[in-house]
């Protein structure tokens, strides 16, 4: 049976040995998320089928699946960012702390400064590095010049920038480098103080190097955030994730702690998938 | 380089090589041709502007009044003119067009008023200025009674509105959707994500598109020609006829008096440089807004 500190060593575990006798998803972890008969219409075209899913606090949820499947759309509900396209519709309950956030009454913009969300490509603004990151704070908070400074060092120290950008926070974020800039984009989400992190293939712009970067910083942030990651990156689920969900054609194939997904997957298209034989 | 492919690769057919090679040749001598032709005339332009207006370029040129035939003068009053009713357009029009192109580009985005304005615009940007010319003349200067620097400054407002509003447009639908979505995701209301970020990401585009629209109405006659009219005397009442440098030129190259041809040439060539400027200056922004991307 699986209780918290064990999903805590559990990526070391993925390597070690591989056991995978149907554990207990989540025993004895908080819900930060809960995804109830969740459909997802793009115009006419249904893109999620009654998705059912719990994403725990200071846990890391991946999101794997060949390209089209649906994950990113998934990602895509929990900020309601759909919601900027007028033909995108959700139906069912995804409940954030209890509260159905799908809801007409939802004040979106609230919403977002709670659920922070790096994309694919790397978006710094076009403003100084400092700009970059207050942008966000100014939206929900009045801070004093020194109380920013704290916050903008903060954010850039938990993103693991602060020493590369500290002389330079006044140049534009577009001076910064691929892998710089999309840790300048998770410094910026982390600096309104969110409680949820969504990363939608956070890496797959990004070299080597900037990607294990962003890998650990993964790892360390989930000690205070409920973490989303969609990825293509079978390795990295494996790596930075407690929690896999495999999705195909828009449907939740199988979930459950990232050890069994990887070792022992009980359903055949999760095991061809992750052996790479399809997607 | 075509000996080594040939002995690397030995199945080539060399008639369908040398036949691209020389469908290729002759396009490229029927576009070189074009262009010099274009350039040509525009040389040529230029050459004639040089010849006759560099000689009537002279410090008395910004200093005095339009003259009566025969006498000696310049042409500051038209300077003075164009100048303010260039600058008052530029400040009606650009405020308007650029609150319409936001519109367009970033809240009616594919509705049916969108497309609406969308073509109407299109078809204003093309539209002859003589009939907005006329427009003005017929919804101002009637009403009023009498030619005024007002209705000049009006009617090259409503020249500069469509150009203002397609760059805007233009300028904010390449911005690219992720830095909206990422300042959404931040959780900014949507004016906060135009004006704070789109607008950053556009403004040296915006800017050019400005920049673009002064250069075209320095140098339109036909609107004033019904509107401000012209204006011999120095006047600083913008409820009057006011001289200006398009209509002033007009005028004084269809005249029979040598000392007003020259006048004109020398106005010609002002207005020219003038716009070079402006177009460089458009041309720079446009150059640094590519840098920063």
């Amino acid at each position: 049976m699986a209780d918290a500190s064990r999903t805590m060593d559990i990526r070391t575990e993925v390597r070690r040995q591989p056991t995978g006798n149907g554990a207990v998803a989540g025993a004895g972890l908080a819900e930060k998320i809960t995804i109830r008969d969740l459909n997802f219409y793009y115009d006419g075209f249904r893109a999620l089928k009654n998705i059912n899913l719990p994403l725990y606090d200071r846990r890391v949820t991946a999101f794997i699946g060949p390209s089209g499947c649906g994950k990113s759309t998934l990602l895509r509900i929990l900020n309601r960012i759909y919601d900027l396209y007028p033909k995108q519709r959700a139906e069912g309950e995804v409940l954030l702390d209890g509260d159905n956030i799908l809801s007409a009454k939802q004040d979106l913009n609230l919403l977002r400064a709670r659920v922070g969300m790096v994309f694919q490509k790397p978006t710094p603004f076009p403003m100084s590095i400092y700009d970059n990151i207050a942008f966000g704070v100014k939206l929900y908070e009045k801070l004093s010049g020194d109380e920013m400074d704290e916050r903008v060092e903060f954010s850039l120290r938990r993103a693991a920038l602060w020493d590369e950008v500290k002389d330079k926070l006044r140049q534009s974020g577009l001076s910064l480098s691929g892998g710089q800039q999309q840790r300048l984009c998770i410094a910026r989400a982390i600096a309104v103080k969110p409680s949820v992190l969504l990363l939608d293939e956070p890496t797959s712009a990004l070299d080597p190097i900037s990607t294990a970067k962003c890998e650990e910083l993964v790892d360390e942030l989930k000690s205070d955030y409920c973490i989303a990651i969609v990825t293509h990156n079978m390795q990295q689920a494996a790596r930075v994730s407690d929690f896999t969900a495999f999705m195909y054609l828009g449907e939740l194939v199988e979930y459950g702690e990232t050890e069994t997904i990887f070792t022992n997957p009980s359903n055949e298209k999760t095991a061809e998938y992750i052996t790479g034989r399809f997607g | 380089m075509t000996q080594a492919s040939a002995t690397a690769v030995h199945s080539i057919d060399f008639g369908i090589y040398r036949r691209r090679r020389l469908v290729n040749g002759a396009a490229l001598t029927l576009a070189l041709g074009a262009a010099g032709l274009g350039l040509f005339w525009l040389v040529a332009i230029l050459w004639t502007l040089l010849w006759n207006g560099l000689g009537s370029l002279s410090f008395g040129l910004v200093t005095q009044m339009t003259p009566p035939p025969g006498a000696e003068g310049g042409l500051l009053n038209a300077i003075f003119g164009t100048v303010v009713m260039t600058s008052l357009a530029t400040m009606l029009g650009t405020p308007i067009g650029i609150l319409a192109g936001t519109w367009l580009a970033e809240f009616g985005k594919t509705n049916k008023l969108a497309e609406a304005i969308r073509f109407i615009n299109d078809i204003l940007l093309s539209a002859p200025s003589i009939i907005v010319g006329l427009f003005i003349y017929e919804v101002l200067v009637i009403r009023m009674g009498h030619f005024s620097a007002w209705a000049g400054a009006v009617a090259l407002a409503v020249i500069v509105i469509p150009v203002v509003v397609r760059t805007t447009e233009d300028m904010l639908k390449l911005v690219p959707n992720s830095l909206r979505e990422a300042a959404a995701a931040l959780g900014a209301p949507q004016w906060k994500v135009v004006t704070m970020v789109a607008y950053r990401a556009a403004r040296n585009g915006m800017i050019t598109g400005v920049l673009l629209a002064i250069a075209r109405i320095s140098g339109e006659t036909a609107p004033l020609l019904f509107t401000a009219l012209n204006n011999q005397f120095w006047s600083t009442d913008m409820n009057a006829p006011m001289a200006n440098l398009p209509v002033v030129i007009f005028q004084y190259a269809m005249s029979p008096y040598e000392e007003w041809q020259r006048l004109a040439w020398g106005g010609a060539l002002m207005i020219t440089l003038a716009i070079l400027i402006l177009n460089i200056g458009a041309r720079t922004f446009a150059a640094l807004s590519t840098k920063s991307k």
